[in-house]
């Protein structure tokens, strides 16, 4: 029996996700006195694993082959799974997981819970919490089989060190095919992208125009942050729609929020709710956002946020 | 070309979230319900295959009558025919499954379901659902172009986009970009009579297993008001991101 994580990298190097599911893992693995396993894909540099408690990574060479492939990614893991006899499979909120997680489901005939925010509260059967309704609410869910394959919100359970030794096994890549094939990938390597970034900068309507987003840009940029938009702005075409978020976009769930001229329409809230601090900058005092918010500012934001860029810089240096 | 485009119900995106019975239902009361967004972008784009290939588009539903409102909207947007399972589901396996009797019933081409559902967020339906099927899924599918029996495909990715092709049959996960916001159909009058000749058919579930239970539900803990900074304080608000919230 194990406990089994899905290690993701970006060009070899392990994401944040990758850190947080193996930080969970290991958590649940001590409650069971349990082996936790990593399955990672061309990972370069497993060691920092090490800090993170796993017992194992299994790397998988895929060769020629770079592109993420749902259905030879999901088989692979599979047999690693049935091979550990795996009770519980934890894999993250990426885009990537999130895609692999159904399927991987029904390949290893698991119970499949997502958006999971928290432990389990209870083993045999597994209880969890996870948020539903869009983090409008939350519900407990059990497990009705003997392995549970879970997806864990990002940054809901943060990042946690437990040194130990760890070794490093290689395995096969599954030669599973199916008629999807990626061709090419059209990938945005100078930003930082909503799902890995903690903070993110978002503009609403009330800056009145696309031609106005430098101020959103040049803040993202002093803070390190990835750049969103309300469901007015991308429906406008002021923005691209992978910006939008909220109920029907994009869920944030970012250290920092930073709201600007944007009024918090109930959709919007409910997709940026699991961010843990919420800024507001508004010239609205009613505007709705600020009763959802920690910390706000009534005011212009063409005069509020180039001093906070000017402050900012000044501080980094 | 048969279309499968697979809906879901649920309350419209403005409502109030209440529980009832000792917080083990979702409360209905006064709550207005509507197609699942993610579904409606998908069976918009079902409309212009219908439209520009002549398509036959039926769409279903997994639930009780109290489902029936929107599958008439859905054959009054123009799908040309309506299946309801007839069961409260339990779980988004047991969605899937009894979706996976229909399509073993009907051959389809092209089968739609949305990246998740706005209610429950599982984003688990299509994917089972492709896999028990044994067909290839794309999530959160952005584009989608017939070429004979190929297809191109866009998926959208952390920070970015990823092109693919396949070969029919496939099941995808609609999201907006596959149609626009502005593209979304209203039905018209035409329309709303001509659903009421279409057929909306009625059929048992094949199976009724579940892989996990809703135990209960809970709203999150109400928070403090928020700090008001003044808007000349700069200063004032880096320094409580920075050492209060302890997020700079």
């Amino acid at each position: 029996m194990a406990v089994i994580v899905f290690i993701e990298s970006q060009e070899g190097v392990i994401k944040k996700a990758g850190l947080e599911v193996a930080s969970y893992g290991r958590s649940i693995a001590d409650a069971q006195g349990l082996k936790l396993i990593g399955v990672g894909f061309n990972i370069k540099d497993p060691l920092v694993l090490e800090l993170y408690g796993l017992d194992q990574l299994c790397n998988i060479d895929t060769q020629e082959d770079s592109f993420f492939d749902v259905e030879r990614y999901s088989s692979s893991i599979a047999k690693i799974v049935e091979k550990e006899n795996a009770s519980i499979v934890v894999i993250s909120a990426s885009a990537d997981a999130r895609y692999l997680g159904p399927i991987l489901s029904v390949k290893v005939d698991a119970a499949y819970v997502s958006n999971v925010v928290e432990l389990p509260s209870q083993y045999g059967p597994l209880k969890v919490k996870r948020s539903c309704f869009t983090n409008k609410a939350f519900n407990e869910t059990q497990s009705e089989k003997k392995c549970t394959l879970i997806s864990l919100s990002s940054n809901s359970f943060g990042l946690k060190e437990k040194s130990g030794t760890m070794k490093v096994t290689s395995e096969t890549y599954s030669d599973s095919q199916s008629s999807l094939k990626v061709s090419s990938l059209d990938k945005i390597t100078d930003k930082v992208s909503i799902a890995d970034a903690d903070i993110v900068v978002s503009g609403g309507r009330g800056l009145k125009g696309p031609e106005n987003w430098h101020l959103i840009e040049d803040l993202a940029e002093v803070l390190g942050a990835a750049t969103a938009c309300s469901k007015p702005v991308s429906d406008m075409g002021w923005r691209s729609h992978s910006e939008h978020v909220g109920q029907t976009g994009k869920p944030v769930a970012s250290n920092l929020y930073i709201a600007i001229g944007v009024s918090g329409a109930i959709q919007h809230l409910a997709g940026i709710n699991s961010s843990k601090i919420k800024v507001v900058i508004n010239n609205d005092p009613e505007a709705p956002f600020f009763k959802a918010a920690d910390y706000g500012i009534v005011g212009d934001a063409f005069e509020v946020i180039p001093k906070l860029i000017e402050k900012l810089k000044a501080r980094n240096l | 070309m048969n279309i499968l485009v697979c809906i879901s119900n649920v309350p419209d995106t403005t409502s109030k979230i209440n529980f009832k019975e000792n917080n083990t239902a979702f409360d209905t009361q006064g709550v207005q319900f509507i197609i699942n967004p993610n579904d409606e972008f998908g069976l918009t784009r079902a409309i212009w295959l219908q439209q520009k290939l002549g398509a036959k588009v039926t769409v279903v539903t997994v639930g009780d009558l109290s489902c029936e409102p929107i599958l008439k909207k859905c054959l009054a947007i123009g799908a040309d025919k309506a299946i309801r399972i007839d069961v409260k589901p339990q779980d988004g396996l047991q969605v899937a499954s009894c979706l996976a009797s229909i399509c073993k019933k009907t051959e389809y081409d092209l089968v739609i379901t949305g990246r998740e559902s706005i209610d429950y967020n599982g984003g688990m339906v299509g994917g089972i659902l492709a896999a028990q099927l044994k067909i290839p899924y794309l999530a959160n599918c952005i584009q989608l172009e017939l070429e004979g029996s190929n297809i191109n495909l866009q998926r959208e990715i952390d920070g970015g986009k990823e092109n693919l092709t396949a070969s029919l049959p496939i099941v995808i996960g609609a999201q907006k970009g596959l149609v626009e916001e502005k593209d979304l159909i209203i039905p018209n009058m035409r329309g709303i009579m001509q659903a009421r000749q279409k057929p909306l058919e009625i059929v048992a579930p094949e199976t009724t297993i579940c892989y996990s239970l809703v135990q209960n539900f809970e709203k999150p803990e109400e928070k403090g008001p928020v700090k008001l900074v003044d808007a000349e304080d700069i200063d004032g608000l880096i320094d409580l991101l920075e050492n209060e919230a302890k997020v700079l």
